[in-house]
């Protein structure tokens, strides 16, 4: 901040990273500057490529090609290690704290001052100490346990031990998601300094506003290369930001819409439901047949909304109603008895057995049907899985197959076929492409608008905007746990529904 | 409705790998053909070899064979309710403090005087009555399995001890139809072993052919996807543990037969051969991958550990060293199972 970054020594230069995955190019040339004492906000859609840059800045990912200095040097960061002793510190979106710990022992974990293993406990409190009074926080006291902090504080922490490491460089990935106000405030107070004092910032964020407000400059990714580099943050026209993360050059393929038509039955209906902390007084109802699409940031409460509706959480107020009748809160069973199916958003966390076949994974919602008394009849457990695995076109075409071994799309298939086992009357997909590649997606696409066309209700969130405009009927736009916007899907524009999203308002 | 690039190849599952992966095991639908059920018997097989080397003339006889069984019955009953529970991603502790209640709690003189029908039915009732509080305590107590039976384990031993007075109770000779169970032979066999290969086979059938064994692999392997499935995760560990405690009745009922008393000392550390005959059988300690027959085999192989080292004269703590070595090679020889095929 002190002095122009236009024209400040760079600090950190990346060019031409590369970094593939299996069936994806997460990072595709992406090119980078920061100058000391520069806050360099870096933006993109998700998918776009910004969090393995990140682990790729931090050690945890190793590019397959391009380079990176640091003060003109060419360095190599094999590991995390590595790049903490360059002088790099990175301050994830989940807090790596120890909540066991006192402030003290997270702030010099990994480089604690001790003699001859013994911990010099004064001294690192001493040092701790001062570091959160130049944080602008002399009031958490280096021994209390972490755990017992609020997430303001537990943020602040962690810069202190970014601090304690004297790094040159701290990237920060969505800071501000889990803060308050005032306390974003004080984050930009801090950052303000730690920019003066010669450190060079990346700062991630999808809220504009902030962007203007704390940032210098602003780099933009779109599905893995870099399309504008260290455009003033301050005063590039929010038009021109929204059309470099738009304009897409992978253009997926999208199914027909079938005619609107007004006289299908509502099958789902959602009154006043409030989760506190997540959303509040969300109302919408989905017809047989039509997709709806919830658009919105991460943390937006988009999942939540899904997850209250299928049982997996339980709302405060408000109800939902299947086929107008009321479904019973906080009961998964229940949801599912009555004719509903999730594709959750972690799929294998929280919705693949990995150890089980692919038949396994797709009986396990309706295991009832295949049995008397509870004796399995497995096989026709195996002829129905087939049937589905025909149908969906999972491959290998082999239900027998361990599930761990098919790729994310094939997964996803399994999981959405769970579902059309045992006849469905409302599917809820939570990031139904998410790791999925292009060319499975578009068959993911055509797989939904056929359940829809078969009379299934659909509700549908994804974070990625043309997807909902492309897939869905109807679009609610979500922010901050608010339906803020509905409409149907042609009438809306993707750059009018970013703005929304990270404005709260169209153009 | 269907677009041209539908037909695009799918790639990090390419027809070339299927191939090679076609020999992997297929965990639901051929458990039991699974490659380290073949190192069990394998291993099975050399102590049997070295029992028939160093005592030939005391090894082979029908008499140390039927005793082997009768030793294992106890032990093996336990360990199939131990299977469905770490299976399903717990641990009981109190296998050994229940069997030891429900052996006393069948024996006292009230329930004595009800005659041998009451007294296996009080058996089966207490165990299945332990492991009821012991799952409703870990499902919907929210406590965990580990600290929920060392609880149970105290508490159960110690109410053994209070309702025994510390004393072994005999069981009476108008009851003597409990001593049958162990001296009545069938085909040469007593008749408790027909009791373990009874609970063993209907464990095998519930946990491999039944929707009940199917939902304990998914609770066992993914909770939260079991329960957005629709799957209800509490009541199935509840149940769990309800059968683990079922299991610790039978149990006692055969320990009855054997011993002719009922004592707040059986069962003495039996949670811990339990857990390690399930260990080294091939069941996950984490759950969702469990193996019923492996952990049958485990027993048979500590038991005849036993046996080896009681006919061979040689000292029960050498017996522990050896059982000790043996469950960290079993698991050492697991780990590069699981790896190799995933």
């Amino acid at each position: 901040m002190n002095e122009d970054p236009l024209t400040g020594r760079p600090l950190l230069v990346m060019s031409g990273i590369v970094k593939a995955f299996p069936g994806v190019r997460a990072l595709d040339g992406v090119d980078l500057e920061v100058t000391a004492g520069e806050v360099h906000c870096l933006l993109g859609q998700n998918g776009a490529g910004k969090s393995t840059l990140i682990k790729v800045l931090s050690g945890a990912h190793q590019p397959d090609d391009g380079e990176v200095r640091l003060d003109g040097e060419t360095v190599r960061l094999a590991n995390p290690t590595a790049a903490m002793r360059q002088g790099i510190a990175t301050i994830y979106q989940e807090l790596d704290l120890v909540d066991g710990l006192t402030v003290a022992d997270n702030i010099f974990l990994g480089h604690e001052h001790a003699t001859y293993g013994f911990s010099r406990r004064s001294e690192m409190n001493r040092a701790a100490r001062e570091l959160l009074g130049r944080l602008g926080h002399p009031e958490i006291s280096p021994t209390v346990e972490v755990g017992r902090l609020p997430a303001a504080r537990k943020q602040v922490v962690s810069m202190a031990r970014a601090l304690s490491h004297e790094a040159r460089l701290i990237v920060m990935d969505e800071p501000s998601a889990a803060l308050a106000h005032d306390e974003v405030d004080n984050l930009f107070r801090i950052i303000r300094e730690l920019a003066s004092a010669g450190v060079g910032v990346i700062y991630i964020s999808h809220r504009l506003a902030e962007i203007r407000e704390i940032g210098d400059r602003v780099t933009v990714l779109k599905d893995g290369r870099t399309v504008a580099v260290g455009l003033p943050a301050k005063d590039t026209p929010t038009a021109k930001i929204v059309s470099l993360m738009t304009g897409r050059t992978v253009e997926y393929v999208f199914p027909d819409r079938p005619e609107a038509r007004a006289d299908r039955p509502e099958v789902l209906r959602v009154e006043g439901l409030t989760l506190p902390g997540a959303f509040e007084d969300v109302s919408f109802s989905v017809r047989a047949g039509e997709i709806v699409g919830l658009a919105g940031l991460v943390g937006s409460g988009r999942s939540e909304i899904l997850e209250t509706i299928y049982g997996a959480r339980k709302p405060s107020t408000g109800r939902v109603l299947l086929d107008g009748r009321p479904v019973r809160p906080g009961s998964t069973s229940a949801a599912v008895r009555r004719g509903m199916g999730l594709a959750p958003e972690e799929r294998k966390s929280q919705a693949l057995l990995l150890n089980d076949s692919v038949a396994g994974n797709i009986s396990l919602a309706g295991m009832s049907r295949y049995a008397s008394f509870g004796w399995m009849d497995r096989s026709r457990e195996l002829a129905e899985a087939q049937e589905q695995v025909k149908a969906l076109d999972i491959r290998p075409p082999d239900p027998r197959r361990p599930v761990k071994t098919l790729s994310g799309g094939n997964q996803q298939k399994a999981v959405l076929a769970r579902w059309l086992v045992n006849g469905r009357k409302l599917l809820l997909l939570d990031e139904p492409t998410r790791g999925v590649d292009v060319g499975a997606r578009v068959e993911l696409y055509a797989v939904i608008r056929r359940l829809a066309d078969e009379g299934i209700a659909v509700l549908l969130v994804s974070s990625e905007v043309p997807e909902v405009l492309g897939l869905a009927d109807r679009v609610l736009v979500v922010r901050e746990g608010h339906l803020i916007h509905e409409a149907p899907a042609p009438e809306l524009d993707e750059s009018d529904v970013l703005h929304m999203i990270m404005e709260g308002s169209p153009r | 409705m269907t677009s041209p690039a539908s037909k695009t190849e799918d790639s990090p599952s390419a027809p070339g790998s299927a191939a090679t992966k076609r020999r992997e095991s297929l965990p639901v639908f051929a458990r039991v053909r699974d490659a380290r059920h073949l190192g069990l018997l394998l291993a099975l097989a050399l102590l049997v070899l070295i029992g028939l080397v160093t005592k030939p003339e005391n090894f082979a006889t029908s008499s140390n064979l039927v005793g082997i069984l009768a030793l294992a019955a106890t032990i093996g009953v336990i360990t199939v309710g131990m299977t469905f529970v770490i299976t399903g991603g717990g641990i009981d502790l109190s296998v050994g403090a229940s069997m030891a209640l429900a052996s006393v709690w069948a024996t006292t003189l009230d329930t004595q005087a009800l005659g041998p029908v009451a007294m296996v039915a009080c058996a089966i009732l207490v165990g299945a009555g332990v492991g009821f509080v012991n799952g409703a305590l870990i499902s919907y107590g929210r406590i965990v399995p580990f600290i929920a039976t060392l609880a149970m384990l105290v508490a159960a031993r110690g109410l053994a001890q209070r309702m025994s007075d510390r004393k072994t109770q005999l069981i009476r000779p108008e009851n003597n139809e409990i001593e049958a169970l162990s001296t009545t032979r069938v085909l040469g066999l007593p008749l408790v072993v027909f009791i373990f290969a009874a609970v063993a086979v209907v464990g095998w059938l519930l946990l491999n052919r039944t929707t009940f064994g199917r939902r304990t692999f998914a609770v066992g392997g993914n909770p939260e996807a079991a329960r957005l499935a629709g799957i209800d995760v509490r009541r199935h560990t509840l149940l769990l543990y309800t059968l683990s405690g079922v299991c610790c009745g039978i149990a006692a009922i055969i320990i009855m037969a054997r011993t002719t008393t009922g004592s707040s000392t059986h069962g003495d550390l039996y949670e811990l051969d339990a857990i390690a005959a399930v260990i080294i059988g091939g069941t996950l300690l984490t759950g969702g991958r469990g193996t019923l027959f492996g952990s049958i085999l485990g027993v048979l192989i500590f038991t005849v550990i036993t046996n080896l080292f009681i006919l061979n004269g040689l000292e029960t703590s050498d017996q522990l060293i050896a059982k000790g070595v043996i469950i960290v090679i079993a698991v050492l020889l697991q780990r590069r199972n699981l790896e190799s095929s995933t």
